[in-house]
């Protein structure tokens, strides 16, 4: 006869947190940061298709890493919640602050309900007139939410880079110069960790998109490969140096 | 809010498997048709005391599509209302613009305007020219209750079609009947005298500004007409709102552009008040 084993609280919460770190850590990494003319979203992502950064409302987007169909549930009942409120109320009563409470509650009950918790990390951020008005809300698996300043890393080497950022950032980068650090501390982040040989992130890998302060009604757009190997320059996809050398150069 | 994830996201929001606002809504039991239909009221006393929006035109051109609306409404013999704009930017690349009982044709198009941003975000992609007008039936469809009793509601829906690169035209009927229009339409109460003034007016090959020209001729041929229609207000410089569509999107123009277009129309009228000749076909002798 089998008797079950009495299990502590704390061990069940603990097991269960350990489960989602590891299943967070697995996946690559995205960075949220604070540029002059807004916010930048970048992250390591090859798909095309399957988007780690997406538009939620006129002045908020959503960020995320972990199990895709997860954050993927998270991010469509945001947008519905977004739009519910917009109709219902006005465009301007929809807040990154009023998101983020839902989805802390919402990953706060699933946690502590269910046997399986969400493998999720995600950054709510809402761009305001200025700097000091914006708003960068970090969630994690249990539901815990913490306001954030500056930037934000999460993913498998989310450690790495937020030292690198934690050197890099400052206030009033301008775009280019938030994309080319953000890269680099992807790039290089994992190097420091594991010891593994330096890689080059190219554009081609990246996703990144913008919340634009400036830009009227919806300030949420992404940026193409093409966009992105101009700012970087020197790692422009295409065929090798030995090929351009020949071709004249536009 | 919800029984599951109290102060949080409901198995509503975060299961069923819809891109469609209107759906979501319908399954919170805030379904938007019994909002705009109220099955029992009876309607048809109303029909008199509620503002009605007027005329709306729509044209395409080289580059793609004007549409362009006056700016009266009217609660029977009384004008409602001498700036009510009635032609909207639905997404980046179309334009609705709404004839019919003002209250409701307002918030069809706050619906659809919704509609079409949470599709194109919950997807990834913006919906399709035929799929936007699709979902415009569907939506339209759900007043046909308040239709029937006095409260209609036409709408007239155009934009860019990207996949085709030209501008595209739609019609609607009360029942939400989809008609695609050759070249150029009007719908509302001054929308046969425009409809004439269009046919007469309109070349293939116009350029935006030459659209924009007849888009405001038809609009001056319908307010000279239908007493429904308001013609420019050159006094207190109410202007006929116009959106041009093209390859780089919606653009609604504003006073200092469209001012002196209407301008010339005006000035040109005093002279000849029926507006340009259309010429006719050489014939052999007599010419």
């Amino acid at each position: 006869m089998t008797v079950p084993f009495y299990v502590s609280p704390e061990q069940i919460i603990k097991d269960k947190a350990d489960y989602a770190r590891k299943g967070i850590a697995r996946g690559r990494s995205v960075i949220v940061m604070q540029y002059d003319d807004g916010i930048a979203f970048i992250a390591e992502n090859p798909s095309r298709a399957l988007h780690k950064i997406s538009e939620i409302y006129d002045r908020i987007a959503f960020a995320a890493v972990g199990k895709y169909n997860e954050f993927e549930n998270l991010r469509v009942a945001g947008v519905r919640l977004a739009d519910l409120r917009g109709y219902s109320y006005a465009r301007k009563d929809v807040t990154g602050r009023s998101l983020a409470n839902a989805y802390a509650q919402t990953l706060g009950t699933i946690f502590t309900e269910t046997p399986k918790p969400y493998e999720v990390e995600i950054v709510v951020a809402e761009v305001g007139r200025s700097a000091t008005e914006d708003e960068l809300y970090r969630l994690t698996f249990d539901g815990s939410v913490a306001d954030e300043h500056g930037f934000v890393a999460m993913g498998g080497e989310a450690e790495g880079i937020h030292a690198l950022l934690a050197r890099d950032w400052h206030e009033n980068m301008p775009l280019s110069e938030a994309i080319t650090v953000a890269v680099s501390a992807l790039s290089t982040a994992e190097q420091t960790e594991n010891g593994t040989p330096h890689r080059t992130v190219g554009p081609a890998q990246l996703e990144a998109a913008v919340l634009d302060r400036h830009r009227a009604r919806r300030t949420f757009r992404r940026l193409s490969v093409n966009q992105l190997a101009e700012i970087l320059g020197d790692q422009v996809p295409g065929p090798p140096t030995a090929g351009t050398a020949d071709s004249p150069d536009e | 809010m919800n029984a599951e994830f109290p102060g949080g996201l409901s198995a509503a929001f975060i299961g069923q498997a819809t891109s469609s606002f209107a759906d979501f809504l319908r399954t919170l039991g805030h379904d938007p048709a019994a909002r705009i239909t109220g099955d029992s009221a009876d309607a048809s006393g109303i029909s008199r005391s509620v503002p009605h929006g007027t005329t709306i035109v729509a044209l395409t051109c080289e580059s793609g599509m004007v549409m362009a609306g006056d700016r009266r409404a009217t609660m029977g013999n009384v004008i409602a209302q001498k700036d009510i704009e009635k032609v909207f930017e639905a997404d980046e690349h179309s334009v609705i613009g709404i004839a019919g009982a003002a209250g409701i044709a307002v918030e069809l198009v706050r619906l659809f305007c919704v509609e079409l941003e949470h599709y194109e975000k919950i997807e990834g992609v913006p919906l399709t020219l035929d799929g936007k007008a699709n979902r415009l039936s569907t939506l339209l469809r759900n007043n046909l209750g308040l239709a029937m009793q006095g409260l209609a509601v036409v709408p007239l829906f155009g934009g860019y079609d990207l996949d085709s690169n030209r501008g595209r035209i739609f019609s609607y009927d009360v029942t939400g009947g989809r008609y695609e229009e050759r070249d150029h339409y009007a719908v509302g109460s001054g929308s046969t005298f425009a409809r004439g003034s269009l046919k007469k007016l309109f070349r293939p090959e116009m350029t935006t500004d030459q659209a924009v020209t007849t888009a405001i001729e038809a609009l001056y041929d319908a307010a000279d007409d239908d007493s429904a229609t308001g013609g420019p207000d050159m006094t207190r410089r109410i202007y006929p709102v116009v959106a041009s569509v093209d390859n780089d999107g919606v653009r609604i123009w504003d006073e200092d552009s469209i001012g002196p277009v209407v301008d010339r129309v005006v000035s040109a009228r005093m002279t000849s008040p029926d507006g340009p000749v259309a010429q006719l076909p050489q014939s052999g002798g007599a010419a």
